[in-house]
């Protein structure tokens, strides 16, 4: 027994160096002209042919060794583990580890202390508060508050979306209507943020219904077409609505949100100056960060009741077949109708949220590929998990923001990289791999809003997208 | 009528003169019947006949082309349904369904889905979510009773351990159960199932006839049912409604309509072959259940047609006409059985149309019938005796085995020249092997005393115009050239003499 199994070991080895010798034959002569030589131009315009036989010895080896290793030790793996998965009988869905159950909280109480954390590892590091505080803006702004708008987004799309199964590819125009209610009304009316953001809410949910009405038939592809169809349509108006919207050039000094009407600003009355602390810009930024954290965990709440309630278990069912809906006497219009809006509506809190934040709002905020990017953190985080989609989004919005940071890549691919530009690519390569590895997001299980017994995970071989 | 209905407060819906066409496809067709209140009313027929319409028009899924749909509700308020929404009319006029193919909320859980029906007494409970969002003690209440309410219903129909269980994880009974159970959470008045039984067995169906009669018992709530398991339907019902093409065949108690000849006909379809045979077994009225009545067809149905299409021969208004039902293969397989029987073929030759056809009947050689005298002869389709109770098969051998006719009644008037008493040789020649006589047709000239070839390859002028009359035709005869025809038949059945058969073609 011990024999065959060193030969057959042996023998995957001798083929793994026989595979790994062919491809390197073969990418030397792929490469030997391709790479090997290189044209150039001296200072007299002649043509002088460059070797590059290091560059070329690197493409050989690579594709060599990489051969080697896939036959000899990635297939073997894959194939036993093909073998493994299909001996083990298939289990009951299996019991949610104490980890993960308990990851909502713990996510939670990292969030609300983040800032602090990020301050005082700072401040250890500088060895100066001062330096801690400095330090901090640009993780708890880039990192912290721009994560927490996309997970409030991603949140309230996950209502039209991941309850309802209403595809909606146009919901920034929500997100626009908020950021322009709040950027017009309070640089021509002067009212307070604290007004202005249940307003902005208020104004995205109407429009959530009027755009609601006329896509109340459609159903897939028809609907993702009008809703994106809507998005553009906002944002044209806000483009070339110039005596209101000042344009492309976008509008600029808005007001900042205030503490209760304690502004954050420098000098006497100031935050700091009330509570007698250094002048800084960060007091600002760690307010935003609780302010959006507030924001997106009442979307959170309100997302979470309402799926115990008859309204979020009407979405579901819409979701799951909207005929079985009408046979039960269920408004399949009110309801859909209220998914456009209730999604809306956070959309448009977003938005005000986030011309406070930029105090600068213009059309090219609210492209399309905003959109997208908030679907696809829907759709990767796994339809109507919330706990996926925030995950989702710290990876997507984090991964690209920490695509900024990678400095040493200059050091590598030279000083004209600028790795940020690549985020698309990334973007792109990332959904694939989640897509293959879990076709249902991150958390494609649902949680049922009810039980008799026992709260049992739903597998998402039941549950269904949704026809529109 | 409508008046007069009206009066009628048994009633729990009325269908009057319901109609919906499809562009040129008439689905229903001037379709008047009643649900009484407290009853189970079947509707069935067979495929396409136009059952599932009048549900999606009964529950709004459709808006019917005409007619009125009234629902009148225990405490005496009336809907017509015809003019409100579909998710009103659940939640008004307390008018549930299901359906044929399951629509259950797959990924929700058992429980989740009986919620679901709950949703307007629980959306007014919650105060229109914005009461409950608030955390009101009324919703706290309302859901809590709510889950009693399906845990109630989880117990009728023995899915309490499955409650957490996605729906779509459920085997198909108990999919069809909690079908049930969800549109019950609704509180209907009436319930409309449809098929309710398809897909299950038999323990299962026995199981879904307790379920529906308890419902009927306990709640009072009226059940409309569409079904084509005749277990259930004859078992359950207390009314029974007969749609075929559209329209009403039958209408009554589960008996009376099981005896009805239009609904045998109506589900067993109307065969060339057969029909020669039902014509007098079905006359027999030996019909006392419609399994075992398979074999037999019905006259009146066969009339129907004819009435309707003066002009064209009933063999090829069966056989060609728009839309024929499907055949239970239960059918074809007793036909086949009868064709063994009769040719000695086995019971695996397939197409048991064709055998019986292709035989040349056995006839004697004599050319010209002598012209029959205007006695009183034997009727060739005697009213068979004592068939009543015997089993099917002894019903097709009977008037196979006597030759003769036994009883003595007259040929009928205006029979032609050449009418025969009775058939030579105790047999008759499958005159409808000439093409435009169909089995109606060759009935009809059987009881005026044509039986054979020869005799139509005689007839004169004289003859034609007394068979057309008769026949109800005029010009058929020259026209499709029944006697150029009979005339080859003759020739053909003289030089080749045809097999001895044991049983007799007819």
């Amino acid at each position: 027994m011990a024999d065959v199994q060193t030969s057959k070991a042996e023998s995957t080895i001798a083929k793994a160096i026989k595979e790994g010798l062919f491809a390197a034959a073969l990418a030397l002569g792929l490469f030997l002209l391709i790479v090997g030589f290189r044209t150039d131009q001296n200072i007299r315009n002649e043509l002088v042919l460059n070797q590059r036989w290091g560059l070329l010895a690197i493409f050989v080896l690579v594709a060599g060794f990489g051969r080697f290793f896939l036959t000899a030790y990635v297939t073997p793996w894959n194939a036993a583990r093909a073998a493994k998965k299909r001996t083990a009988v298939a289990k009951e869905a299996k019991e949610q580890s104490s980890f993960r159950k308990s990851f909502p909280k713990i996510g939670l109480a990292i969030l609300f202390i983040y800032p602090f954390l990020v301050i005082s590892i700072l401040a250890a590091y500088n060895g100066s508060m001062m330096g801690g505080l400095q330090g901090s803006l640009k993780y708890v702004d880039n990192f912290g508050i721009q994560i927490l708008i996309y997970v409030m987004l991603a949140w309230g799309l996950n209502i039209v979306i991941g309850l309802a199964g209403l595809l909606d590819l146009g919901y920034v125009a929500f997100y626009a209507v908020g950021a322009y209610s709040y950027a017009l009304l309070s640089t021509h009316f002067g009212l307070s943020f604290w007004l202005l953001l249940p307003m902005a809410g208020i104004f995205a949910a109407l429009w959530g219904i009027v755009l609601g009405f006329p896509v109340l038939r459609l159903r897939g592809d028809y609907l993702a077409i009008v809703t994106l169809a809507f998005g553009e349509i906002i944002r044209l108006v806000l483009i070339n609505w110039t005596v209101v919207t000042k344009g492309t050039f976008g509008i600029s000094g808005i007001a900042k949100a205030t503490l209760f009407g304690i502004p954050f600003t420098p000098g006497p009355g100031g935050f700091a100056n009330l509570l007698g602390l250094p002048n800084s810009g960060v007091y600002y930024k760690i307010f935003l960060y609780y302010l959006i954290l507030f924001l997106a965990l009442l979307t959170a709440w309100v997302t979470i009741r309402l799926r115990r309630m008859p309204i979020g278990r009407a979405w579901e069912a819409l979701r799951e077949d909207e005929i079985a809906c009408r046979s039960l006497g269920i408004n399949t219009t009110t309801t859909k109708l209220t998914a456009f809006a209730t999604g809306a509506m956070f959309g448009g809190f977003a938005g005000s949220f986030f011309a406070a934040r930029q105090g600068f709002v213009s059309p090219e905020s609210f492209v399309f590929l905003e959109s997208a990017i908030i679907l696809a953190i829907v759709v990767l985080g796994g339809m109507g998990s919330l706990v996926g989609i925030a995950i989702a989004a710290a990876v997507m919005i984090g991964g690209t923001e920490l695509l900024r940071e990678l400095e040493f890549l200059k050091l590598v691919f030279g000083n004209d990289f600028t790795p940020e530009l690549y985020r698309m690519l990334l973007f792109g390569l990332a959904m694939i791999v989640v897509m293959v590895w879990k076709p249902r997001g991150f958390v494609g299980n649902r949680e049922p809003s009810a039980f008799l017994h026992k709260r049992k995970m739903i597998s998402s071989e039941f549950t269904k997208e949704g026809h529109g | 009528m409508v008046s007069e209905v009206q009066k009628n407060n048994s009633a729990i819906l009325r269908v009057e003169r319901l109609s919906m066409k499809f562009g040129g496809l008439i689905a229903i067709n001037d379709l008047n019947f009643e649900a009484k209140r407290g009853a189970i009313t079947a509707l069935i027929g067979p495929n396409g006949a136009g059952k599932t319409t009048v549900f999606n028009c009964i529950t709004g899924f459709y808006k019917p082309t005409e007619g009125m749909l009234t629902m009148t509700r225990q405490n005496g308020e009336e809907y017509l349904l015809e003019r409100m929404a579909d998710f009103v009319i659940t939640k008004k006029a307390k008018v549930a369904r299901t359906f044929q193919n399951i629509r259950l909320f797959s990924g929700l859980t058992v429980l989740e889905n009986l919620l679901v029906a709950q949703h307007n007494p629980l959306m007014l409970s919650s105060g229109y979510t914005i009461l409950g969002l608030l955390g009101f003690p009324t919703y706290k209440k309302a859901a809590a009773d709510a889950i009693e309410k399906a845990r109630f219903w989880l117990e009728k129909i023995n899915l309490v351990d499955r409650a957490d269980d996605p729906a779509g994880d459920l085997p198909y009974g108990a999919q069809r159960r909690l079908e049930i159970a969800r549109a019950m959470c609704t509180e209907p008045e009436l319930l409309c199932l449809d098929e309710p039984a398809a897909g299950l067995n038999a323990r299962e169906s026995a199981e879904l006839n307790k379920l529906l009669l308890d419902i009927r018992d306990e709640t009072g709530t009226s059940i409309l049912l569409i079904e084509h398991d005749m277990s259930v339907v004859m078992e359950i019902s207390d009314h029974v409604v007969v749609l075929e093409y559209g329209t009403k065949i039958s209408d009554g108690t589960p008996d009376t309509v099981k005896n009805d000849p239009k609904v045998i006909a109506a589900y067993l379809g109307v065969e060339d072959e057969e029909i020669v045979e039902m014509l007098e077994h079905a006359e027999a009225a030996g019909v006392d259940d419609i399994t075992a009545a398979v074999d037999l067809m019905s006259t009146e149905a066969i009339q129907e047609l004819e009435e309707t299409h003066p002009d064209a021969p009933v063999a090829s208004l069966v056989a060609t006409g728009p839309a024929r039902p499907i055949r239970p293969a239960v059918a074809k397989k007793q036909s086949v059985a009868k064709v063994a029987k009769a040719t000695k073929v086995s019971e695996d030759a397939a197409p048991a149309k064709a055998v019986p056809v292709k035989a040349p009947p056995a006839k004697s050689p004599s050319a010209k019938a002598p012209a029959a005298t205007k006695v009183s002869v034997a009727k060739p389709v005697a009213e068979k005796p004592t068939v009543t109770g015997a089993s099917a098969v002894a019903k097709k051998s009977a008037p196979k085995s006597a030759p003769a006719k036994a009883a003595a009644p007259q040929i009928k008037a205006g029979a032609t020249a050449n009418a025969l008493a009775a058939p030579r040789e105790g047999k008759a020649d499958r005159l409808i092997d000439i093409k435009g006589i169909g089995p109606v047709n060759e009935r009809k000239l059987n009881e005026h005393g044509i039986f054979h070839f020869d005799q139509i390859a005689s007839w004169k002028k004289a003859d034609i115009i007394a068979a057309e009359a008769y026949l109800a035709f005029d010009g058929r005869i020259a026209r499709e050239d029944w006697i150029g025809q009979a005339k080859a038949l003759v020739k053909a059945s003289q030089k080749k003499p045809a097999p001895k058969k044991s049983g007799g073609a007819k």
